[in-house]
């Protein structure tokens, strides 16, 4: 008889009934929406705070390029000498004294230039003024050999390389950057999902073995379909909590973004200095989101939903039984440890291999190996997809991983029927195989 | 009397340990069946077998003089000796569930529940959850959850451990009711006080192997030793203990009487009879206490245990 339907719907209902997980799924959003706005405020107020900049400059070449900003003002100071300087700044509590000894030769201007502070100066700060000093001493040393920097500048050109496949797919450096972060959001939402879930479902294991309920139902239902129903029905409380996640999460950045008047995109570049040069480098921001828009079209996307769901599926299954066996193995958590290492490590491995080796060579021997591996080919293929992964390569890739599917749950079934009926001593993995011959 | 569940030479092994070696018991329809062995001697994996948790090795089992398949877990109902419960689902929402895994429908099951919860007066219990209970009220439950779908077959492990007297004796009556209403009962338990009350058959299982089946009334009638426990009152005790000691075979007894008689076992021989040594004894003084032995299911235990 089929119970499973009944299986899942308990499953579900009391995980999604319960006070700590109705807890969890409406309170982390804003534990971490309020944590990011404190960040995102402390380096607000970080970035208001002036420095003061006392500039000795006995070269006379430079003092007249420090021009105040919002963030940092300048005093020059003339006639002293560098002791007496050193003194006042400190006496004054200024941030810290650049001092520009006479420059003889301009190429070894560097030895003749120090910054001095009280604790270790800010880098971007320290990097600004080495910018800035860089530029005019250039400058001046192309007057210096009679040219003219103006004719430098008009002469520069601007190389985008743009790329075509041979079937005559144009992509840009964008694409790129967009099937990345497709590529790792893919990859790294599974590995999160199976270590998060994977842990439920485990727990859910034993707390039947703990509360010894487990014979009554084995009685009346076949363990491999409990095991499933358990699989499934935590699945979808994952499901749920990530769908609510998602958009409370973005209800709430729109509305603390409101309130505070933070501007969460530029949260990642927190110095002006920095805004100031990225903005000279790239195109205007029109333009870069129409590129944006452009490579999101220009991903395979139906291709990459369907295989996301697929391998997504496939890799969670694969994974959550295995939680399931280690769950009926042991009888309380603390002894999951030993079990938990070789599950863990090929997800490790996986999302290293998905971090580094793909995003640098797709379709790299490394890339392609690791994407037909089963315990890795999750992750890594879901990496691979976004930069075109022919479909044969990813329908042997799929079979694979679907073929261990079934070995692992095979497995898991034998270790679980025979395991939540024992009780006392953490089994050896010998014992484990010896439960496959019961 | 035709079987409801016969076991075959049913063998299982896990590893290099034997479980069960090659056991067959009958279970005759509307009896309640003792199950018995000491600790360790593999009851619990014959009762496992008998609900298709643990598969033989080899044997088979028939229920009802079918084979067993998977839809017979609706025919049985098993209350094993560790059990427990959802501990923080709802005492409703939970027997309803196990319930419907028994292949109820939601409503009956429903229906049956409240009537039961009515019997046993834990009405009031339905929207607690089960870590706010009681051992013993769990068990209750427990109880319940395993006679709802009213299954041919019963299988209690240990039923009364955790209950107080007068739950014990709720509990026990509702067997006997179960089994009047035809239900036949398998009843596994060290308490050989109840294995007296209650069943009619009994099986020993000792170190895997079946030692000792059949009615318990005949098993009783084997071992009993033709033995009497007797009181008599004479002038002389001392006298008469040494005139018995020449005739018969004779052993001291204990047990409580009113006056200062002279107590002993006679052991009697197979061409004697009670009426033999009743006529004999009248001769000598006054009989004031004149009781066959019969052994207790605790004296069969122990002896078949020992020899074995």
């Amino acid at each position: 008889m089929n119970y499973l339907p009944l299986i899942i719907k308990r499953e579900y209902l009391t995980k999604v009934k319960n006070k700590a997980f109705i807890i969890m799924t409406f309170l982390s959003p804003l534990i971490m929406i309020g944590l990011i706005s404190v960040v995102a405020y402390l380096i607000q107020m970080n970035n208001s705070k002036v420095r003061q900049v006392s500039v000795l400059d006995e070269s006379g070449l430079v003092q007249h390029i420090f021009k105040d900003t919002e963030n940092t003002k300048y005093t020059i100071l003339e006639g002293i000498t560098l002791e007496n300087a050193k003194a006042v700044v400190k006496e004054k509590g200024d941030y810290g004294l650049l001092h520009v000894l006479k420059i003889d030769k301009l190429n070894e201007a560097s030895k003749n230039i120090r910054f001095y502070s009280e604790d270790s100066p800010s880098l971007t700060l320290i990097n600004s003024l080495g910018n800035k000093i860089e530029k005019e001493l250039t400058n001046i040393n192309m007057h210096r050999m009679n040219v003219d920097p103006e004719v430098i500048e008009t002469s520069k050109i601007s190389i985008d390389i743009a790329q075509e496949s041979f079937s005559g797919k144009k992509t840009s450096k964008v694409d790129s950057g967009t099937k990345i972060i497709f590529g790792v959001i893919a990859g790294y939402l599974l590995f999160m999902f199976i270590i998060i879930y994977g842990n439920m479902i485990m727990r859910s294991v034993i707390e039947e073995k703990t509360s010894r309920i487990i014979e009554v139902i084995i009685s009346s239902v076949k363990p491999v379909q409990l095991m499933l129903g358990k699989i499934i029905g935590t699945s979808l409380v994952g499901i749920t909590q990530f769908v609510i996640w998602i958009i409370l999460g973005s209800v709430l950045i729109v509305v603390v973004s409101l309130i505070f008047g933070i501007d969460i995109a530029q949260m990642g570049m927190p110095q002006q200095e920095i805004i100031e040069q990225a903005m000279q480098g790239s195109g205007n921001d029109v333009e870069k989101a129409q590129q944006f828009m452009n490579a999101f079209f220009n991903l395979p996307l139906t291709n990459l939903i369907i295989a996301f769901i697929l391998f997504f599926i496939s890799g969670y299954l694969l994974y959550s039984s295995l939680y399931a066996a280690i769950g009926a193995a042991v009888d309380n958590e603390t002894d999951t440890q030993q079990f938990m290492m070789p599950i863990i490590l090929p997800l490790i491995l996986a999302v290293y291999v998905g971090g580094f080796t793909v995003i640098e060579d797709p379709h790299g021997t490394v890339s392609t190996i690791f994407s037909f591996i089963p315990f890795t080919s999750p992750v890594v293929m879901l990496m691979r997809i976004p930069f075109g992964v022919p479909l044969w390569q990813q329908g042997l890739s799929l079979l694979l991983l679907i073929g261990t599917f079934m070995a692992t749950v095979w497995f898991a079934a034998k270790i679980y029927r025979v395991g939540i009926l024992m009780y006392g001593k953490k089994p050896t993995y010998r014992e484990l195989i010896k439960w496959l011959k019961y | 009397m035709s079987n409801l569940l016969e076991v075959h030479s049913v063998s299982k092994k896990f590893g290099e340990f034997t479980a069960l070696n090659n056991v067959s018991i009958s279970v005759p329809k509307g009896s309640i069946f003792g199950l018995l062995g000491p600790n360790g001697a593999g009851k619990t994996t014959l009762i496992r077998v008998i609900n298709q948790i643990t598969m033989p090795d080899q044997g088979h089992v028939l229920l009802d003089s079918e084979p067993l398949q998977s839809y017979h877990v609706k025919d049985i109902g098993y209350l094993p000796e560790e059990r427990g419960l959802y501990k923080s689902m709802k005492v409703g929402e939970q027997a309803l569930y196990l319930a419907q895994l028994k292949g109820m429908e939601k409503r009956e099951a429903k229906k049956r529940l409240k009537m039961w919860f009515e019997r046993l007066e834990i009405g009031d219990w339905w929207n607690k959850k089960i870590q706010e209970l009681s051992k013993g009220m769990a068990q209750k439950i427990q109880f319940v959850v395993t006679v709802l779908h009213e299954p041919k077959l019963l299988i209690f492990d240990e039923p009364f451990s955790g209950f107080d007297p007068i739950n014990a004796n709720l509990i026990k009556d509702e067997i006997l009711r179960l089994r009047d209403e035809g239900a036949t009962v398998i009843f596994s338990t060290h308490r050989m006080e109840s294995v007296e009350e209650l069943c009619d058959h009994i099986a020993l299982i000792h170190k895997s192997n079946k030692v000792l089946d059949g009615n318990l009334m005949d098993i009783k009638r084997n071992y009993k030793t033709n033995t009497y426990e007797i009181g008599i009152e004479s002038l002389n005790n001392t006298n008469l203990e040494q005139e018995l000691k020449s005739k018969f075979q004779v052993s001291p007894a204990e047990f409580k009487t009113l006056g200062d008689e002279l107590k002993v076992h006679i052991k009697l021989s197979q061409n004697e009879t009670a009426n033999d040594l009743l006529s004999y004894l009248t001769t000598k003084g006054q009989v004031s206490h004149f009781v066959e032995v019969v052994p207790s299911a605790n004296d069969i235990f122990i002896q078949t245990v020992k020899n074995n």
